[in-house]
């Protein structure tokens, strides 16, 4: 069976630095699979990669088997993969509808609409009408995950989604994650907070300097081994 | 060649290379200045045409190519320094005098404007310097003193034509020397590196403690001066002013553009190359008539997209060269001790390699 | 009754300008493009109303139905083909362009069709008007004008306000790049915006050809000005900003004629300079980003 998206030997960087190095995975449909690793470990670029914002230096991105390496970010968008990308990135002069509907640009069919997002993600409720500038973190967050589901995505590219918000605002956004899932929408989840990382996600990849350097099961993988993989082996924490 | 080690390099401000370019540029001036005793008026009053090309371009390329500031409206300078030649004539002063005398003035004038230009930015400064470029014109026209819109000839002017030559092209090389000789230092002084930093970004200029308003103020008021004193020498040698729609015309702008695009903008040498570019095509092309301005204007947009860096910045990437030293590079200096390298003096900027300032920069070679 | 009819005179001036300043303040809203260009692509439009009429015999009304759109299509290839481009080489770049345009259109249009004003006859609308009060009237084609003028704000406004493609142009104001991974290409976005802004300033061109009579190739270098005057006295990034700009202006060139007819267009740029002085963010202040 081919996968939903895979990467095959990505390298990416810009200029002469290389930020992802020679990394292959592969997400199943239905699946949520975290990158995990400390900052600079280059997953923000896999992810822009993935989406075809970033071109990579080699290797190849594949969709249900197809190449589409050199596929445009919003043809890509079209094929069905939204990156949620980091910031949020809301359009700050629209309300939250005026975001959702703008979401909506590949024009794809499939059960998200502003009425569903709304009900997956209840905090965009009284919202809608609110200019996106007036958000708070969290709320803004919502929207910008409401707003890439409005492509009626197959793969959604989520980078950071709980940078600088507040542990009760990520549990409400993670709560949320849980509605979202099904339909065997595949999800990418890039995450610094390791704790949720490993509560949610089905399968993680640890990069460090832009390497894959350990990858499986929550479960299969212990506790120890993550934190090594994440600081690296001779990096002792403070 | 020595690698780079934080604590071992010291900046290189190309001194060797400056006091070259000094003794270069000082035989060449002097070469310049003795040329009418070798050449016929007809021939030297060509390259008075010449001269004021280049300093309008270098004028335009310091505002533009250096302080970030597209202006499309130094006709007003052009034509106040004109205009004034006719008000300190009129007041008893020579006529070469009255265009040095005016170029300070009009320094004062542009210093005042600069409040009101300054109030935009970007592409809203361009039109607002046209607007104060076209208001200018519309006051100086009101004068019937200055031939109200006619245009009017200098009263009181040497009678000798070939006098009269001599003291114009001895004038218009001065002033080119001024303006390159002070565009060189401006460029090499702190001033020079803060206002390239604007230019390559405003916010972070700003945020190490550049004071941008008053660096590009003072390059504004100094680009007027040197488009009043290149408006003067036209004035002089057209022995007046045949219309002030001419003198005030947009069309100014557009040369200047036009000279500094195609030489390569951001560099000294390019608008100096751009200048003697156009002085050529004006000999053989001009009799087109008006098309010849609408090739100017496809040459302008062409060199725009294609080749931004215009002629001299393609010629400088590929080989390597620069004539006026205003850039830095970060040498290695030799030896094994880290302590206090000779040369490096705490009161430099910080170094730059940016291949905008110096392509040699890039490479950080010892100079040879 | 002098002062008040040139006050009303200048209210309806203000019309025209508003119109001319609508499509700069289009273009700099969305693309963030300053178009040294738009007095000229105004003098264009004037200029096929005008050669269709005398070659063709086709009324300036007829005509506006193929200018217009044609201009739109103009608009739309200059920015893929050129302006694209410039905008990815930084700020300089989409300036030089457009000023590279502004020196090549009245130069060869004074090769093609000489210095002499080409006509826009409009039969007797021109001069037909309605009397208000004794020595007080208002002709028919400005008030026409203004009613277009006021027509077009609102409906740009409306546009960009309710429609998919007013959100689109919107949200790439914002941010083209986020605007991309949401499957919609900024560059056509772009590129229709500034088709926008050309067919808007095609319009605006005919409608000030018809008002002088006729069209000469020194128009644009006026317009550009008076647009670009609207829109800073008016505020930038309010549309209604450049009817209330557009006004102010027209007022005070019409008060200044009466004193003398040399005085309009310098007492037009001293009243910009003196708001930009002392009142540098416009007279309006604007809610609506564009």
């Amino acid at each position: 069976m081919t996968a939903l998206l895979a990467a095959e030997s990505i390298s990416a960087g810009y200029g002469d630095s290389r930020a992802v190095a020679d990394l292959s995975f592969a997400l199943e449909p239905g699946e949520v699979l975290a990158l995990v690793g400390a900052n600079g470990a280059g997953k923000s670029t896999l992810l822009r990669v993935l989406a075809g914002a970033h071109r990579p230096s080699a290797g190849r991105v594949l969709l249900h088997g197809e190449d589409v390496t050199h596929v445009r970010d919003f043809e890509r968008n079209r094929l069905g993969v939204c990156l949620v990308p980091e910031g949020r990135r809301l359009f700050a002069s629209l309300t939250v509808r005026e975001n959702l509907e703008v979401g909506a640009g590949s024009r794809r069919d499939g059960r998200w609409t502003v009425d569903t997002v709304v009900d997956a993600l209840p905090m965009l409720g009284d919202l809608l009408g609110r200019n996106a500038s007036q958000l708070s973190g969290g709320q803004q967050q919502a929207v910008a995950i409401g707003r890439g589901l409005m492509s009626n995505p197959e793969v959604l590219l989520l980078d950071e989604v709980s940078l600088g918000l507040a542990p009760i605002v990520i549990d409400e956004l993670y709560a949320s994650l849980a509605a979202v899932r099904g339909g065997g929408l595949g999800i990418v989840l890039v995450e610094q907070d390791l704790e949720r990382t490993v509560a949610v996600a089905d399968r993680l990849v640890c990069m460090l300097e832009g390497h894959a350097v350990l990858s499986g099961t929550p479960a299969s993988l212990s506790r120890q081994a993550i934190t090594d993989a994440y600081f690296g082996h001779e990096v002792t924490p403070w | 060649m020595e690698p780079l080690v934080p604590g071992q390099v010291r900046v290189d401000r190309l001194r060797r290379r400056m006091i070259i370019v000094q003794i270069l540029g000082a035989g060449v001036i002097v070469a310049l200045a003795m040329a009418p005793y070798v050449f016929e008026p007809a021939v030297t009053s060509q390259w008075i045409k010449l001269f004021y090309l280049i300093t309008l371009a270098t004028a335009w390329n310091l505002l533009a190519g250096f302080a970030g500031m597209v202006s499309v409206g130094q006709q007003a300078y052009i034509g106040l320094g004109a205009y004034g030649v006719f008000v300190f004539n009129d007041l008893g002063l020579d006529p070469y005098s009255s265009a040095l005398v005016a170029s300070v003035a009009i320094g004062v004038i542009a210093f005042a404007l600069s409040f009101v230009a300054f109030r935009l930015r970007g592409g809203y400064f361009a039109i607002g310097t046209w607007v104060i470029a076209e208001a200018v014109r519309q006051i100086v026209i009101r004068f019937d003193s200055l031939g109200a819109g006619r245009g009017r000839g200098i009263s009181d002017y040497t009678a000798d034509p070939v006098l009269r030559n001599l003291f114009t092209y001895w004038l218009a090389l001065g002033i080119l020397t001024a303006t390159l000789i002070g565009a060189l230092f401006l460029l090499r002084s702190r001033m020079g590196v803060a206002l390239q930093s604007i230019r390559d970004n405003e916010v972070a200029a700003r945020a190490l403690g550049v004071d941008v308003s008053r660096a590009k103020r003072i390059v504004f008021v100094l680009a007027a001066v040197m488009a009043a004193l290149a408006g003067s020498v036209i004035c002089l040698q057209q022995i007046g002013v045949q219309s002030p729609s001419q003198m005030f015309s947009v069309s100014f702008s557009a040369f200047m553009i036009f000279m500094v695009l195609i030489g390569g903008i951001g560099t000294l040498e390019g608008p100096i190359l751009g200048a003697v570019i156009y002085y050529v095509m004006d000999l053989y092309f001009s009799q087109m008539g008006l098309w010849y301005l609408v090739v100017l204007g496809v040459l302008a947009i062409a060199v725009t997209l294609f080749l931004p860096q215009g002629i001299w910045g393609a010629l400088r990437a590929r080989f390597d060269i620069t004539l006026f030293p205003v850039g830095h590079r970060v040498v290695a200096v030799p030896g094994p001790r880290s302590s206090s390298p000779a040369g490096a003096r705490p009161s430099q900027p910080a170094p730059r390699t940016d291949p905008q300032t110096d392509t040699t920069a890039a490479s950080a070679r010892t100079e040879g | 009754m002098v002062i008040l009819n040139a006050l009303v005179q200048g209210v309806l001036l203000g019309g025209l300008f508003a119109m001319a300043a609508l499509g700069l303040s289009i273009a700099f809203g969305i693309l963030r493009v300053v178009n040294l260009a738009h007095g000229e692509i105004m003098t264009v439009g004037a200029y096929l109303a005008a050669v269709a009429l005398s070659t063709l015999g086709v009324n300036v009304w007829l005509s506006l139905i193929v200018v217009v759109p044609l201009l739109g299509v103009v608009g739309y290839w200059v920015q893929r083909l050129l302006l694209q481009r410039a905008l990815s080489l930084g700020e300089l770049a989409p300036l030089l362009v457009t000023f590279g345009i502004a020196i090549i259109i009245p130069n060869a249009l004074i090769e093609l069709f000489t210095t002499n004003k080409q006509a826009i006859p409009t039969g007797d609308l021109a001069v037909r008007s309605v009397q208000l009060a004794e020595g007080l009237r208002i002709g028919v084609l400005p008030l026409l004008t203004m009613l277009v003028a006021v027509l077009l704000i609102a409906g740009t406004q409306l546009f960009l306000a309710r429609t998919r493609s007013g959100r689109y142009m919107r949200a790439a104001a914002d941010d083209s790049e986020t605007l991309r991974l949401m499957g919609v290409d900024h560059r056509r976005v772009y590129a229709y915006a500034m088709g926008l802004a050309f067919a808007i300033a095609a319009l605006g061109g005919v409608f000030f050809g018809m008002r002088q009579g006729g069209v000469t190739p020194f128009d644009g270098q006026l317009l550009v000005l008076f647009a670009f005057e609207a829109v800073i006295i008016g505020g930038l990034g309010s549309l209604w900003g450049t009817l209330a700009g557009g006004i102010v202006l027209g007022v005070a060139q019409t008060l200044a004629g009466v004193v003398s007819p040399e005085l309009p267009l310098l007492v037009g740029n001293l009243v910009f300079l003196a708001v930009l002085v002392l009142r540098p963010t416009g007279i309006v202040r604007s809610k609506v980003v564009v």
